[in-house]
């Protein structure tokens, strides 16, 4: 690891201005930056401690019945949280889904949010990456690709964003608020990350300084609760990232499908709002023939990177599966193995 | 540059001084401080070796940046006996044969520890496996610490009860 300044200031505006420099970068729990920085990957000169700000360790539910989620918050807190997991249990199956019970005791909501990806070749300093050093080109393209993009990849880059958490949110309509040199302002989740186009080394709309300062749900998600999943493959069942993941979010009435939410997990470098299979799904009873249907349309655009073509079929069945498991009741519990198809015993609410 | 942290650990507070900001907590503890009960596996959060609980709380502490731990209270394996009596999870991993070479084992029972703290897992061995998968155990006693684990959490909450009785 190289050596860096460490700076911990007591107020946004003070991080701000400390984190505007160039090579500086900001510290929350670290279990993904102090990963990247042992394996040479990252290398900031300055690390801005941001753990000790005030105010950004709260969830507050707001008369207008949004959610209002500090940056700071631990990802252990919120999922355990229980008014969050009755208003938004797939945002909360989610979360369990992800990671170990240590590593969500200690990850922040805004550090979830900003994760790298865990392409092996990203994270393998000798191997060329265009995300490390653009122009240098992409060995994943030729290497070992079958867990990499099939959707909205370029030549530049195949990697996916490895997160749980975003997927219901973008599908819920998640805002972020940034704090920036120029004040604070706000941007929906969807517009966060962006797709690697020929500049896979810009993979935020973040600029230089800005600060992830809280994450908002609004009321209108709270609309889904009774009919909310998140569903993920793994290679193992338990501790792994997603193959592919699927956060479906319907709302019933009278036995119609009056609106419905769907996004993508593992399958591009963003969490992928599926706008016209949610569209498809309006307005028609909740069966299989409408569910793959609206798989069909979600991977419509899909294409292998490499050795994944698996993963379009896959992505499918999740889709279908997700969205089959939200119809049937979000479960009155988060089930004991958390976004697994492999979870048994189920019992549903009505 | 130096930087002054203080640490309550195992209930004792110590002022510490870091001549480098890039020590892990789990490198204060086993190079610095002479905690080598603390395990050093695959530094990189996979393996939950070095599982310690920071302020109640299990995390890595091999990711985690020693002088970002200012102020907190630290336990670690070679503070959860009282003397020569062990503490529950220790009694318990003993009792079910939970490990074989035993690197493992002192992340095992800090996770244990603060696992039965969280109060997720009741008594489904399948929520124990869930929430035991951030530690890897190579000679695979998986099945005696799943077993030690429940166990563990009904003595100590029957002797919760006895004491609020």
């Amino acid at each position: 690891m190289m050596n860096f300044d460490y700076v911990r200031p007591l107020t946004v505006a003070e991080a701000v201005a400390a984190a505007s420099e160039k090579g500086a970068t900001y510290l929350a729990s670290g279990t993904n930056l102090l990963d990247l920085m042992k394996g040479g990957v990252c290398h900031p000169r300055r690390l801005v401690d941001v753990t000790r700000l005030p105010g950004l360790g709260r969830v507050e539910y707001l008369a207008d019945g949004s959610v209002r989620i500090g940056a700071l918050v631990r990802n252990a807190d919120l999922a355990h949280d229980a008014e969050f997991v009755r208003a938004f249990p797939s945002v909360a199956e989610a979360l369990l889904s992800g990671a170990s019970a240590q590593l969500r005791n200690a990850a922040t909501v805004g550090g979830n949010l900003m994760q790298r990806t865990r392409c092996a070749y990203f994270y393998d300093a000798p191997s060329a990456c265009n995300k490390r050093w653009p122009g240098a080109g992409c060995d994943a393209r030729q290497g070992e690709n079958r867990l990499h993009a099939v959707l909205g990849w370029s030549e530049a880059c195949i990697a996916t964003h490895p997160s749980d958490f975003c997927v219901p949110l973008v599908a819920l309509d998640a805002v972020v608020e940034i704090e920036g040199k120029s004040g604070r302002r706000e941007v929906a989740l969807e517009a966060l990350h962006r797709l690697p186009g020929d500049t896979p080394e810009r993979e935020t709309l973040l600029d230089r300084g800005d600060l992830i300062v809280a994450l908002r749900l609004p009321a209108e998600a709270r609309a889904f609760a009774a009919h909310a999943r998140y569903i993920k493959v793994r290679e193992r069942t338990s501790y792994a990232f997603a193959v592919v993941s699927a956060a479906a979010s319907l709302r019933i009435e009278q036995g119609t499908i009056r609106e419905a939410r769907l996004a993508l997990g593992g399958v591009a470098a963003k969490p992928w709002r599926a706008r016209d299979a949610e569209q498809s799904l309006a307005g028609v009873a909740p069966d299989v023939a409408g569910f793959r249907e609206a798989a069909r349309i979600a991977l419509a655009d899909a294409k292998p990177s490499g050795d994944n073509a698996f993963k379009i079929e896959l992505a499918q069945r999740i889709v279908v599966r997700a969205l089959t498991l939200a119809s049937a009741g979000t479960p009155t519990r988060i089930p004991a193995l958390p976004g697994s198809p492999f979870s048994s015993g189920v019992r549903h609410v009505a | 540059m130096n930087f002054s942290i203080s640490l309550t650990m195992n209930g004792v507070r110590r002022e510490i001084e870091l001549d480098d900001p890039r020590v892990t907590l789990l490198d204060l503890l086993r190079e610095r401080l002479d905690l080598t009960g603390t395990k050093k596996g695959c530094d990189r959060g996979q393996c939950g070796a070095c599982t310690v609980l920071v302020d109640g709380r299990r995390i890595n502490s091999c990711l985690a940046l020693a002088v970002s731990q200012d102020g907190a209270d630290i336990l670690t394996i070679e503070g959860v006996a009282h003397g020569d009596q062990l503490h529950p999870v220790q009694a318990a991993f003993i009792a079910h044969d939970a490990f074989q070479c035993g690197f493992c084992t002192p992340g095992q029972v800090m996770s244990g520890i603060g696992l039965i703290t969280e109060g997720q897992a009741g008594d489904d061995p399948e929520r124990v496996r869930e929430c035991m998968s951030g530690n890897l155990c190579r000679c695979g006693a998986y099945a005696g610490i799943t077993e030690a684990v429940l166990e563990a959490q009904k003595t100590i909450a029957n002797s919760d009860q006895r004491r609020s009785a």
